[in-house]
């Protein structure tokens, strides 16, 4: 507490989310949320909407009041402490920038209400770092989307709160913009070494930049990892279905050898890292992502020791420069997608009877008696 | 005026071929001022320029009267009335500020806290201007009456007293005083001020009010930095749709004051209804109120575009 000034900051921390609960009525927002966000990292919370992640961000704000649970920063609990009473600031999601305000004004708000001296070096200098110091007399309206970004980061950022709390900060900004934000929000995380909780829907911003990504669904937290880590080995198939695409096909496991777990699926033997295998016994779901598989006409070209699906109709291809996109249908009635990288081969036409493989060493497996389609079409519903 | 509009004039003979459309260019923005031109001719400026020409003219209602520009009526005009221009600004200011004390917050509950009942509490509002103004004023003698409830419980707490000594109620009364008259306006106002501030209030992006919260604001410094400023258009149209018919009003001082409680409007209205030649001064009267409120109201204006009354 002695290290404390106005707005209630104290010396770094984490931010712990304790059994964090919000009821709005009979719906449960966020269901008993436990989470560490280490200081000065770049943690996503990734969901589609309506999954709690903007309600967690707001309780962490204090502009929401828990249900149940306790939110820590360090060792200090903040959830009764009122929203300008918290050392943390928010980059809202349509940037709620003061209209009445003039661009520096805007930023220089926090410091203002806080009766810190010197605003003028200090809010000239975040400008610089945002790189729009010469719009410091604009109105916000007179400011393209993307500059209205920046400055909202600005106007968080000049407070030095202890987390920075972003809600979809870039969900209203064009592709182009969107891609060369994410690069300049991460430049400027790096460079403050602020903890930065980043809550978004979309996938590629969430892995472009976070360090860690929590995924969520239905207010509790699917899985929790370093973007490579969800990628590659997704618990569930939610997160498997959300975070990029994923062939799931369901199989029985038939026994384990050695460091590989052997499944049983459409009658054909496939094999799975046992460090990659969540169950055990019984039921799977067996995943490998599009890119990972290979197409042959023949089956002799298929490597030694690959997984294979034999019998396979391509049913469609995209050519689409970089890489082409099929998919073969199995005989089992599955569909099968495969990204193949653009390296001179031949383009398979539909019709074609192919084989599909892959190396077992990257597929995974999940626990069979969840629904195999989970996730898979929530992107698209947040996204509209 | 839709017969100017459907049947303008054929075009003028023309120079050359060319010059015909750009003429009817020019010609057109012209044709379509046209009605509400007239509109402002036959309803502001003739009713205007008669009350001014009138304001210069002696005579009586018997003998007709002359325009002889006899600016002395402009003389007794304002020497004349001066306590009555006195108490038309002191009711209209105290009015436009009650009716802004009472119709902020009225206005604030409803545009941010109304929800779904938004529509109808705005209703509420407004539905006792269906009930005419004059109706209404007269209501208000019976609350404010002597053996009355308002009275009585003030009365009994000695706010009576203070008042009255004031000069604002007199005696054990609260009718026929300056009290009665105040309270007859900003009721009768109330609805102008609320109107425009819940227009104003109503598209704050309550967003806004989130971000001040979360950059170190308390509830009463976001209202005071984010708020207010920009329900200022509101305050501004407001106070004026208030001001402005309140400096002209004499309906309340008339049912609800007495004799000492004289409005300008009262005596327009007695000179020219009831005097016999009092048409010119009674038209130098209106001129000055108007001219009056006209320079009070620029003055204001002014004030509240700027950023520091903000």
């Amino acid at each position: 507490m002695s290290t404390q000034d106005v707005a209630g900051r104290s010396e770094g921390g984490d931010l712990r989310l304790a059994g964090l609960t919000k009821r709005f009525g009979s719906f449960t927002a966020v269901d008993n949320l436990e989470l560490t966000i280490p200081q000065g990292s770049f943690f996503a919370l990734l969901g589609a909407s309506g999954c709690g992640k903007t309600t967690t961000l707001r309780m962490v704000s204090g502009l929401e009041a828990p249900s149940a649970g306790k939110i820590f920063l360090g060792d200090e609990d903040v959830t009764g402490r009122r929203p300008y009473r918290r050392p943390v600031n928010t980059v809202f999601q349509n940037y709620a920038l003061f209209p009445h305000l003039d661009i520096f004004e805007n930023v220089a708000f926090g410091l203002r209400r806080r009766g810190v001296k010197d605003v003028k070096k200090q809010v000239e200098s975040m400008l610089d770092l945002v790189e729009l110091g010469h719009l410091a007399r604009r109105k916000p309206t007179q400011l393209s989307g993307g500059q209205q970004q920046r400055i909202a980061l600005a106007r968080a950022l000049i407070n030095e709160p202890q987390v920075l709390l972003l809600d979809e900060p870039l969900g209203a900004l064009d592709l182009k913009l969107r891609r060369q934000m994410q690069i300049e929000l991460k430049r400027i995380q790096l460079e403050v070494g602020l903890t930065f909780v980043h809550v978004t829907h979309d996938q590629e911003e969430a892995m472009t930049m976070a360090d860690t990504i929590a995924v969520m669904n239905q207010g509790r937290i699917e899985q929790m990892g370093s973007p490579e880590e969800l990628y590659e080995n997704p618990g569930t198939t939610f997160v498997a279905n959300f975070l990029g695409q994923s062939n799931l096909i369901p199989g029985t496991i038939a026994g384990t050898s050695g460091d590989r777990v052997e499944v049983t699926a459409h009658g054909q033997k496939l094999t799975v890292l046992a460090s990659r295998c969540r169950p055990t016994s019984g039921p799977v779901i067996l995943g490998v992502r599009p890119e990972k598989v290979q197409i042959v006409v023949a089956e002799a070209d298929v490597p030694e020791g690959a997984n294979r699906l034999t019998g396979g109709v391509v049913i469609d291809a995209s050519f689409i420069g970089v890489s082409t996109q099929y998919l073969v249908k199995l005989p089992s009635g599955e569909e099968i997608s495969v990204f193949e990288q653009n390296t001179g081969r031949e383009i398979q036409r539909p019709g074609t009877e192919v084989v599909v493989h892959w190396d077992p060493s990257q597929g995974f497996g999940l626990d069979g008696t969840q629904d195999i389609e989970a996730g898979a079409d929530v992107d698209e519903e947040s996204a509209a | 005026m839709t017969t100017t509009l459907s049947a303008p004039p054929a075009a003028p003979p023309s120079k050359g071929g060319p010059d015909r459309p750009d003429r009817r260019a020019t010609l057109t923005p012209w044709l379509l001022l046209l009605p509400g031109l007239l509109w402002l001719v036959a309803f502001f400026l003739v009713p205007i320029l008669t009350s001014v020409g009138a304001s210069v003219q002696t005579g009586s209602a018997d003998e007709g009267y002359k325009l002889t520009w006899h600016w002395g009526n402009y003389a007794s005009a304002i020497s004349d009335y001066l306590p009555q221009y006195g108490h038309s600004l002191l009711y209209s200011v105290l009015c436009t500020i009650l009716c802004l004390a009472l119709g902020y917050p009225v206005a604030y509950f409803i545009a941010f806290k109304g929800g779904r009942w938004k529509t109808l509490l705005m209703a509420l509002v407004i539905v006792p201007s269906f009930t005419s103004f004059l109706i209404r004023t007269i209501a208000w003698k019976t609350i404010l009456a002597d053996n009355g409830p308002v009275t009585s419980t003030l009365r009994d707490l000695h706010v009576l007293k203070v008042t009255s000594s004031l000069g604002w109620t007199v005696g054990d009364h609260v009718l026929a005083s300056p009290a009665a008259v105040v309270c007859g306006m900003v009721y009768n106002f109330l609805p102008f001020m609320i109107l425009p501030l819940y227009t104003s209030l109503e598209k704050i992006d309550p967003r806004l009010h989130e971000a001040g919260s979360d950059l170190y604001c308390s509830p009463y410094t976001t209202w005071r930095r984010v708020t207010l400023p920009l329900s200022m258009p509101g305050v501004v149209g407001g106070t004026l749709l208030t001001f402005i018919p309140a400096v002209g009003d004499y309906i309340n001082a008339q049912l609800l004051g007495n004799p000492n409680t004289g409005v300008v409007g009262q005596k327009i209205e007695n000179l020219f209804l009831r005097q016999s030649s009092g048409y010119p001064v009674g038209s130098a009267i209106s001129v000055v109120l108007m001219v009056g409120t006209l320079i009070l109201v620029m003055i204001y204006i002014r004030k509240a575009g700027t950023e520091d009354l903000i």
